[in-house]
């Protein structure tokens, strides 16, 4: 067992038992048991493995797990607080915003990450955002509608 | 396992393998991709040209020529628990061998069974797609679900609610006509004595043989089929809780990874372990041709492959992607018999008379399905029982396709399909369940094999390519007068034309295979539906005719006028068009469902580029059972239908895809998508018909004759503009 690195994921820490090399998808999916994350293509194109690092979305297959080290990492798994569920999360169920759902992990996180930077976004805004989200499905309307209902949730609380 | 369920499900299973399938569904017909070698001791016997996979159709096929849209009791099994169960906790637990990959049919089907059963929605589990608990099913495409699956559920629910109001008229000693059923109760209004269901079951095992003609509630009186309830299990989806087959991780688990070869048809020639089998931890197989590595790693795995020593003999197909089209004219097989021909009239001697006359060629090109979740497998055996999760839309297949494969009993194997990241027709094949089992036999430790993405695009099989030539005639005044439609491999779903035309002649042409291919959503339908429709609208131009118009003036169907109707009037057509646009409509039915397809194209005068703005979609297919669901399918479709007709395409050569990854193979995105708009027509008077398939049909089409109105480029090709509009 390599290194001794530790990596932050939603605020729990867990120590890293493989090479520091390894995209941190792989961690998290195959070392930590964290299989919200999903593998889609491996490079980067399709979205499904976004994680927040450091409260950015970034793709975690092309992250090295040796660049979280230090910085605190969100997954789909960290969204949910006491059993309340994220607004966006929330957001995706009443606005029907899936349909096989294996892209939705990554919808979520990457429009979480998209709403703390721009709280109200438009249309165009979210459609440019999530360009590299693919949804094979076509659920792309609805996950439109999920993100301006979260929007106007997390407006109306002030979060 | 119930021994009546196991003697039905052989019975069925049995049936169903004689029952011919779509040629284009080459992947029922082609063989499972590998074939391992008997053990030394065992009598080596091979049928045929390897190990067959069984053409499998659903037994409910059969029926689609029946004259009524019913089922045969004497099929199904008589013992209701074995289908539906309800518990003394007052859970009622449905049975049922389809699988959720998508298309929410574990949420209309629980409605339907709540529905009949009388009970709160939320009391309905459903347990699907597991060989060892559910009654045999032939799998899960074809649209099949809802006009089959879904009377059945009903008959037994009902069935099962004849025999509640049965117990509790004979505790209650009152005629089983006064006592009534809602929401989870039996009640007696005349006397108020009232039991749940759950009471009712405690201690009991309902079963009963299902009579002929057991009445059925009509989708007039649905009270939770036909609303647009949620998914069900949507919390688990949106908090990653719900666990996909990559997502499975059984104790003691190994990767698997296979070596793929480095071309089509590519023979293993050197084979050397020894600097791979001194890895810790990693197993090694090889069977024939099949070469795999399981370790505690997937970094392991592939470190085991990358040190075998390997050489291959390449033998790839000839044509690329380039030449396919000429080639698969060219390779067409002689005829046989008149299997795929339909003739009517004399089309040869009205296309030489007089009438305006119209011939083309069209080429659609291979294209993937690109499921988001890859193909993904995890086997475990005990012993020589073996169970099997995997995503695929044929358990029951993947069972036969083990069974042939491994050399041993069905009745020793278990296939479990956890709800799946989407298949689209390309799950059919038992692959990575395969390739999972076999490693796990040799490591003695559960294996799972999840395909990579490269993998995906490259060994899966694709939609077929084709070449459909088309020769036509009209009169000056636009009655269609003859109709000579080819299609050379692409298969023959939607071949037939909904036009009244007296002189017809539509063929299938069988090609042998090139690239390995199958069944996609709509099979060739897409490809038929895009020549034909791209034709109309050529003729319907060729003598200034509007191509609505055109349409209609040679169309009796009822249904198929209704929905371009419905589409055009929602649509705005023709009059709500502006400069620089362009209008497209198309339209088509098959499986029992019907849609129309109006398209926009903005055209930026400058760059000569153009861009679909606007799609409207009329679709019906008899009664609705969930119009959300429905609404998502319909506009799901035509987005997936973009990609296939604007971009999608599948390079090769020398054997090689030339484009396996998302980044050379474009899938649509959100700044691909316009507005889109699904007009539902619900007709409560005709069987609820499936519909998977029929709302990708006319996306082509109508945006390629949309694209002819826009510049008065005639674009016979899909993919429509993958390096954008050249100029003419």
């Amino acid at each position: 067992m390599p290194d001794g690195i530790e990596i932050e994921v939603n605020g729990k820490r867990y120590p890293v038992h493989y090479p520091p090399e390894t995209p941190l998808l792989y961690v998290l999916r195959d070392d930590l048991g964290l299989t919200g994350s999903k593998y889609g293509c491996g490079e980067g194109q399709c979205g499904s493995c976004t994680v927040l690092l450091g409260g950015q979305p970034r793709r975690s297959c092309q992250i090295a797990v040796s660049a979280a080290v230090g910085k605190p990492v969100t997954t789909i798994e960290g969204l949910e607080k006491n059993g309340q569920l994220h607004p966006v999360q929330q957001a995706f169920i009443d606005a029907g915003g899936f349909r096989c759902a294996y892209c939705t992990p990554g919808m979520i996180i990457s429009s979480v990450g998209l709403l703390q930077a721009n709280p109200n976004p438009s249309s165009a805004e979210i459609a440019q955002f999530l360009q590299g989200n693919i949804c094979r499905c076509g659920t792309q309307p609805r996950i439109l509608d999920a993100v301006h209902q979260a929007a106007k949730t997390m407006q109306e609380r002030g979060r | 396992m119930n021994n009546t369920l196991s003697k039905t499900n052989d019975a069925m299973s049995k049936q169903a393998k004689n029952i011919l399938v779509e040629p284009e569904r080459y992947e029922f017909t082609s063989g499972s991709i590998h074939h391992f070698d008997l053990a030394r001791r065992e009598f080596f016997k091979l049928l045929g040209a390897g190990i067959a996979v069984f053409a499998v159709v659903n037994n409910a096929h059969a029926q689609e020529t029946a004259p009524s849209h019913g089922f045969h009791p004497q099929d199904l099994p008589s013992d209701i628990a074995a289908w539906l169960h309800i518990g003394e906790a007052g859970t009622v637990t449905a049975f049922c061998g389809k699988v959720e990959i998508g298309q929410n049919i574990r949420t209309s089907l629980a409605q339907t069974v709540a529905d009949e059963l009388r009970v709160p929605f939320e009391s309905v589990r459903m347990v699907m797609g597991d060989t060892a608990l559910t009654p045999f099913d032939a799998g899960t495409f074809g649209s099949r679900t809802t006009p089959t699956m879904t009377p059945q559920l009903r008959r037994v629910a009902s069935a099962a609610r004849d025999l509640l109001i049965e117990a509790a008229a004979k505790e209650w000693n009152v005629a089983p006509g006064a006592v009534k059923a809602a929401d989870a109760k039996l009640a007696d209004p005349a006397s108020g004595r009232s039991l749940t269901y759950a009471a009712l079951a405690h201690g009991k095992t309902l079963a009963q043989n299902l009579p002929a003609e057991d009445p059925v509630t009509p989708p007039s009186d649905w009270t939770i089929a036909g609303k647009p309830l949620p998914k069900v299990d949507a919390r688990d989806f949106v908090t990653g809780r719900h666990q996909y087959t990559p997502d499975l991780h059984p104790e003691g688990m190994l990767y698997g990874k296979v070596l793929r070869p480095p071309s089509f048809g590519a023979a293993l020639v050197v084979y050397d372990h020894s600097a791979a089998k001194s890895l810790p931890g990693a197993v090694i197989v090889r069977d024939g041709g099949f070469v795999a590595a399981a370790a505690p790693t997937e970094r392991e795995a592939n470190a085991a492959l990358a040190a075998l020593h390997v050489a291959w003999k390449e033998d790839p197909p000839k044509p690329s992607s380039r030449e396919i089209f000429s080639y698969l004219k060219k390779n067409a097989e002689p005829k046989a018999d008149d299997h795929h021909r339909q003739q009517k009239g004399s089309v040869d001697a009205v296309l030489a008379g007089a009438g305006h006359r119209l011939d083309a060629t069209y080429n659609v090109a291979y294209i993937a399905h690109a499921p988001l979740e890859p193909r993904a497998a995890v086997a475990e055996w005990a012993g020589d029982k073996l169970t099997v999760w995997t995503g695929s839309q044929r358990p029951f297949g993947v069972r036969g396709e083990l069974a042939d494969t491994l050399r041993i009993p069905e009745s020793n194997i278990r296939v479990i399909v956890p709800d799946t990241g989407s298949a689209y027709g390309g799950k059919h094949t038992g692959d990575a369940a395969i390739e999972a089992a076999r490693l796990a036999r040799a490591a003695h430790r559960p294996v799972k094999v999840v395909w990579t993405r490269e993998e995906e695009f490259t060994w899966a099989y694709f939609r077929p390519a084709g070449v459909i030539e088309v020769k036509s005639a009209i009169s000056l005044d636009g009655k269609l007068l003859a109709w000579d439609f080819h299609n050379y491999h692409s298969g023959s779903s939607g071949i037939e034309t909904p036009y009244v035309v007296p002189n017809v002649r539509i063929e299938f042409h069988s090609v042998p295979l090139v690239l390995r291919s199958g069944s996609y959503r709509g099979l060739a339908a897409t490809a038929n539906h895009f020549a034909r429709e791209t034709h109309m609208d050529a003729l319907a131009h060729s003598i200034n005719m509007d191509p609505l118009e055109f349409r209609l003036k040679n169309l009796e169907d009822a249904r198929l006028r209704a929905v371009l109707q419905a589409a055009a009037k929602k649509f705005g057509w023709p009059e709500a068009k502006k400069e620089n646009r362009g209008f497209g409509i198309a339209a088509g039915n098959e499986k029992g469902s019907y849609v129309a397809t109006c398209a926009e194209i903005a055209l930026d005068p400058t760059s000569g580029t153009v861009r679909v703005v606007r799609l409207v979609t009329a679709f019906e297919c008899g009664a609705i059972v969930n119009p959300d669901g429905l609404r998502n399918q319909v506009i799901g479709a035509n987005i997936q239908g973009l990609g296939g007709a604007l971009f999608e395409a599948i390079e090769f050569e020398n054997g090689r895809i030339s484009n396996p990854r998302f980044s050379k193979y474009r899938a649509p995105r959100f700044r691909d998508i316009p507005d889109i708009e699904a007009v539902l027509l619900d007709r409560k008077d005709i069987a609820s018909a499936g519909a998977g398939e029929t709302p990708i049909m006319a996306v082509a089409p109508a945006i390629g004759n949309a694209i002819f109105d826009a510049t008065a480029q005639r674009l016979n090709n899909l993919p429509l503009i993958p390096n954008g509009l050249k100029r003419a």
